[in-house]
């Protein structure tokens, strides 16, 4: 995935474009298993997100750490995860990234650096902070990047492991994913004043970019991840995003707090698959039929991944009580 | 007259005729107003109380509730709605440091007239941070009390004290069982603290069971009446304050007692009755006093694991029957 060269070129385009079709890949067959009722519980959907994940993530290295969030296969997906274990830990399966133990929400990838989904919003905030603190320590030259939504920035905890990143600069990026809306409420009803300006008043430098932009989002990341190894971080970023479908996957009906005007609004011309692929043949990067053809190797991926996991197998009862804790083998049988 | 009520339903008309009767009673939550809850608990209150009296909040749980210990203290009566009981863990400080406490630090001369509804229960495939029963948690802590309603009319009964009640209540509902009916009457009605429901009564063993262990419970009992083990179940309605009465009144009848409750086994509420009932009924046992309790894990995601965590009404009737047959080396 990424690498340490400033300068982009052809194949980093071609890879943001493919790593995005490849989150809206999984979601689509993430939702297709929910509908069918092949996945247990329920998922929150990366769809239309994409840029937010693939502009950050393609401007790290693979061991840098992200921490991920409810909404989280978009971050998992561009951090470099495979999708067999993926669609395993949804399904439960034990080849999956958690041995099913986690699933949709918890999912973790840490052979790429991805510490973990969170269902508490806004759980993972000290959990990033603590991997910049451990690369600051260690001297690892490592960064760590915080992904959540706009209405997780109503947690105290935020406030609280800013200042502290902040007094002691370190190599964090809050990355917020503004999407709008947190479940059912438009977070402008919830949130006062300016969210970017809460992150300025603990002297964090602060910006705000087009999140549907994959380009501008990487292009700013890169700068900002050269500069938190430099040693000058912390840094906030505000991305403007959509989420294209409900809050989770059985939020159908949701006229009652977002039109349908604007859902449309932003698929047709906001989309950041569509418009990046856009580019890419004004530019004459990529062909159309290029462009058709990396579509259409993802979905194939995406199908045997989906028929390896439905036929994957669940873990055996004795993982129940595997992983309580670390040195034990079992807790209830020690 | 009675009707059959889904327990959602309960808890709904619970609070509209509680908002009703006194004005000081207000919702503090997240997308408790328009949306009426994820669980649509609340549904339709806001149309008839108004925004001012539905209020939605910012997802900042020790805030919210924080706010509500202050508006106790000075003439409201809140009903925190708090998402998941998982959600606990965020507002621990507000609920067991301040609330809690306050009457008491205060000598007497402050009150926290507050209600904190949440939930428990797993086997929603939610995983191990949205399907935790952490009553015992709270359970802990002097000051607050605890009501686990076990069906719609429970849930409204018990309700409807909890918010006339001069304390810091915390009431667990099952998410499980949201969509559960149960006949309810129209005329109103309340449940008492501290008074258990005996559901059935028996002879050879006593099942003490809370919230959603009572109809797992009561499915055991059946199936052990078929066999000739005539079960008596009891659900305690709060744990704090608990009806130490009814069950150790029962035990001495039956003599043996096996006590099942969600939470987590270990130091938790299945522990404590266990205790109370080796305590006050020793020497009317014929058998050790069993538990079961949820498994010592975090809740797992797979199904395949998931449903090894939870009491069934095969484990109790299979450790029921054990018992009755003959002590705590067979029943283990
Ligand atoms: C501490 C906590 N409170 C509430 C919830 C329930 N919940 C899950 S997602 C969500 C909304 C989050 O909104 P945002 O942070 O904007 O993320 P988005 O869903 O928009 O990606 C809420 C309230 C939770 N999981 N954790
Ligand atoms: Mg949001």
């Amino acid at each position: 995935m990424a690498r340490a060269t400033a300068k982009t070129n052809t194949e980093d385009y071609i890879r943001m474009y493919t790593q995005m079709v490849r989150i809206r890949a999984f979601e689509d067959n993430a939702n297709q298993l929910y509908l069918a009722a092949k996945m247990p519980g329920l998922t929150h959907m990366y769809s239309g997100q994409e840029a937010v994940a693939v502009g950050i993530c393609e401007a790290l290295e693979d061991d840098d750490r992200i921490t991920s969030t409810h909404r989280g296969h978009g971050h998992c997906v561009a951090k470099g995860a495979e999708f067999k274990q993926m669609f395993c830990e949804l399904l439960g399966k034990a080849e999956g990234y958690c041995r099913g133990k986690g699933g949709s929400m918890h999912i973790a990838d840490t052979s790429h650096g991805n510490l973990g989904a969170n269902a508490i919003v806004g759980g993972s905030m000290g959990i990033a902070t603590g991997a910049a603190l451990s690369a600051k320590l260690q001297k690892t030259g490592r960064i760590a990047v915080c992904f959540f939504g706009d209405g997780a920035t109503a947690q105290g905890l935020w406030y609280e492991v800013m200042n502290m990143a902040a007094l002691w600069k370190l190599p964090v990026i809050y990355a917020c994913e503004n999407n709008g809306y947190s479940e059912y409420t438009r977070t402008d009803e919830i949130a006062a004043g300016s969210i970017t300006a809460r992150a300025e008043a603990f002297g964090i430098e602060s910006f705000e970019v087009d999140g549907q932009d994959v380009l501008a989002v990487n292009e700013l990341a890169r700068g900002l991840v050269e500069r938190c190894r430099k040693g000058e971080g912390p840094f906030f970023v505000n991305l403007a995003t959509y989420r294209y479908h409900g809050h989770h996957v059985g939020d159908i009906n949701r006229d009652y707090y977002r039109s349908k005007d604007e859902e449309s609004e932003w698929k047709q011309h906001r989309d950041p698959i569509t418009n990046f692929g856009k580019w890419l043949e004004a530019q004459n990067i990529a062909s159309a039929e290029e462009l058709v053809g990396i579509n259409d190797a993802v979905r194939r991926e995406a199908e045997a991944a989906v028929a390896h996991a439905e036929a994957a197998a669940y873990p055996d009862v004795s993982e129940v009580d595997m992983h309580v804790h670390a040195g034990i083998p079992h807790a209830l049988s020690a | 007259m009675t009707r059959e009520l889904t327990l959602s339903k309960a808890v709904n008309e619970a609070i509209a005729e509680e908002m009703r009767r006194d004005p000081t009673v207000f919702v503090i939550g997240e997308d408790v107003a328009e949306a009426g809850t994820p669980f649509k608990v609340l549904a339709g209150l806001v149309d008839e109380f108004g925004t001012e009296r539905v209020i939605d909040t910012p997802i900042s749980e020790p805030g919210f509730t924080g706010l509500a210990v202050g508006a106790a203290m000075t003439g409201s009566r809140p009903i925190v709605d708090l998402m998941f009981g998982d959600f606990l863990f965020l507002v621990m400080d507000q609920l067991c440091n301040q609330a809690a406490k306050i009457h008491y630090m205060s000598g007497g001369t402050m009150t926290v007239p507050m209600v904190l509804r949440t939930n428990l229960g797993a086997t929603r495939r939610s995983a191990a941070q949205h399907s935790q029963s952490l009553h015992a948690l709270v359970a802990h802590i002097p000051g607050l009390k605890v009501a686990m309603p076990s069906s719609a009319y429970e849930a409204k009964g018990l309700l409807k004290t909890a918010i006339r009640d001069d304390n810091p209540v915390v009431i667990f509902e099952d998410k499980l069982m949201y969509q559960d009916k149960a006949p309810v009457p129209e005329e109103e009605y309340l449940i008492p603290f501290g008074q258990a429901n005996v559901l059935r009564e028996g002879r050879d063993i006593t099942l003490v069971a809370t919230s959603s262990m009572v109809q797992v419970c009561s499915k055991a009992a059946e199936t052990l009446a078929a066999e000739g083990i005539s079960a008596e179940v009891i659900d305690p309605r709060t744990i704090v304050p608990l009806d130490e009465a009814t069950i150790v009144a029962s035990v001495r009848k039956t003599s043996r007692a096996l006590v099942v409750d969600e939470g987590h086994q270990s130091y938790g509420v299945t522990a404590e009755i266990a205790a109370r009932i080796a305590e006050r009924a020793f020497y009317h046992l014929d058998a050790p006093v069993g538990r079961i309790g949820a498994m010592d894990v975090p809740v797992p995601f797979s199904p395949a694991l998931e449903d090894l965590t939870v009491p069934t009404p095969d484990a109790v009737a299979d450790r029921a029957r054990a018992l009755c047959k003959g002590g705590w080396a067979d029943a283990a």
